[in-house]
C-alpha cells in the first residue's frame, strides 16, 4: 500500500464518507439529522468526481462541472426539504419520519 | 512522509471523523456542527488537490449555506437541549452490518480494479477556463441555463411551501 496519497485514497475517503452517511440515513429518525446524512452521500460523490477528473482526464474539466451541478441541485434540494419540514412541524409538532407516514393516504 | 502527505492524511481523518461523530451523536445541534467540520474537511481537499474554484464554491454554499440553513431550521423546530431519542440497538447493528457488508464490497472491487491514476497529474484547470466551458454553447451552456431554472422553481416552490395559509393564523 502506497502512503503517497493518490487517487485510491481518494476513492477510499469517498467510499467511507457515503457508507457512513447511509448508515446515518439508516438508523436516525429524525428528518433533519436525515437530511443531514444525504448531504454527506452527495459530498463523498463530489469527492470522487473531482478526483478522477484530477488523476484519470487532467485535461478535461467534466468532472468539475458535475460537481459544480450536484453542489446546486444538492442546495435546492436541501431548501426545498427544510420547508416541507417546517411545514411538517407545524401541523404535527414533530419531525420525526413516523408522523410524516400520513403522506401516503 | 512530506508535509503534503501529512496535511492530506489529516485533512481526510477530520472529515471521516467529525462525519462519524455527526451521524451518532444525540445532540442535534452538535451534530450540525460536526456536519460543518466535515465539509470544511473536504473543502480543505479540494484545495488540496488545486482545485480552488470546487473548494471556494464547497465553502460558500455547503458551509455558508446549507450548514446555516440547517442550523436555523433546528432552531425553528428542536426544543433546545433535547437529546434526540436513543436508537434501538437491533437498528443500530442491522444497519452497521449492511454498511460494513458495503463498505467492505466497495473497497474489494476497488483494489482489484487497481485505478492507479496518474502520479503526475498536470495542473488543475483556471477559472477562466471552467467560466468560458460554462458559456460555451459546445459545452455547459444548457444545463447552466436549467440548473438557474431550477433554483428559480426551487425558491418560489420553498416560499409557497413554507408560506403559512391565511386561514391557520
Amino acid at each position: 500500500m502506497n502512503v503517497e496519497p493518490g487517487l485510491f485514497h481518494f476513492l477510499v475517503i469517498g467510499a467511507v464518507l457515503f457508507f457512513i452517511g447511509i448508515y446515518g440515513f439508516l438508523t436516525r429518525r429524525n428528518l433533519i439529522t436525515m437530511l443531514m446524512s444525504v448531504e454527506l452521500i452527495l459530498n463523498s460523490v463530489n469527492i470522487n468526481f473531482i478526483a478522477f477528473n484530477k488523476y484519470l482526464w487532467p485535461g478535461t474539466l467534466d468532472g468539475s462541472f458535475f460537481t459544480v451541478f450536484i453542489i446546486a441541485i444538492a442546495a435546492a434540494e436541501a431548501a426545498v426539504a427544510i420547508a416541507i419540514i417546517i411545514n411538517l412541524f407545524r401541523s404535527h409538532q414533530s419531525i420525526n419520519v413516523e408522523v410524516a407516514e400520513e403522506m401516503k393516504y | 512522509m512530506n508535509g503534503s502527505t501529512i496535511v492530506f492524511y489529516l485533512l481526510g481523518l477530520m472529515s471521516i471523523v467529525s462525519a462519524v461523530l455527526s451521524v451518532t451523536s444525540r445532540q442535534i445541534f452538535r451534530s450540525a456542527i460536526y456536519l460543518l467540520f466535515t465539509l470544511i474537511g473536504i473543502a480543505g481537499l479540494y484545495f488540496w488537490m488545486d482545485y480552488q474554484f470546487i473548494a471556494a464554491v464547497q465553502i460558500v454554499v455547503y458551509v455558508g449555506g446549507i450548514a446555516v440553513l440547517i442550523i436555523f431550521s433546528i432552531f425553528l423546530t428542536q426544543q433546545s437541549g433535547e437529546q434526540l431519542p436513543e436508537v434501538p440497538v437491533s437498528r443500530a447493528v442491522a444497519g452497521a452490518i449492511a454498511v460494513m457488508s458495503g463498505l467492505a464490497l466497495v473497497l474489494v472491487l476497488m483494489d482489484r480494479y487497481g485505478f492507479s491514476g496518474l502520479s503526475d497529474p498536470g495542473p488543475a484547470p483556471s477559472v477562466a477556463a471552467i467560466g468560458e466551458k460554462m458559456l460555451d454553447i459546445n459545452g455547459y451552456a444548457l444545463p447552466f441555463e436549467v440548473v438557474s431554472i431550477l433554483l428559480l422553481a426551487a425558491m418560489v416552490g420553498c416560499i409557497v411551501i413554507a408560506m403559512r395559509k391565511k386561514s391557520q393564523v
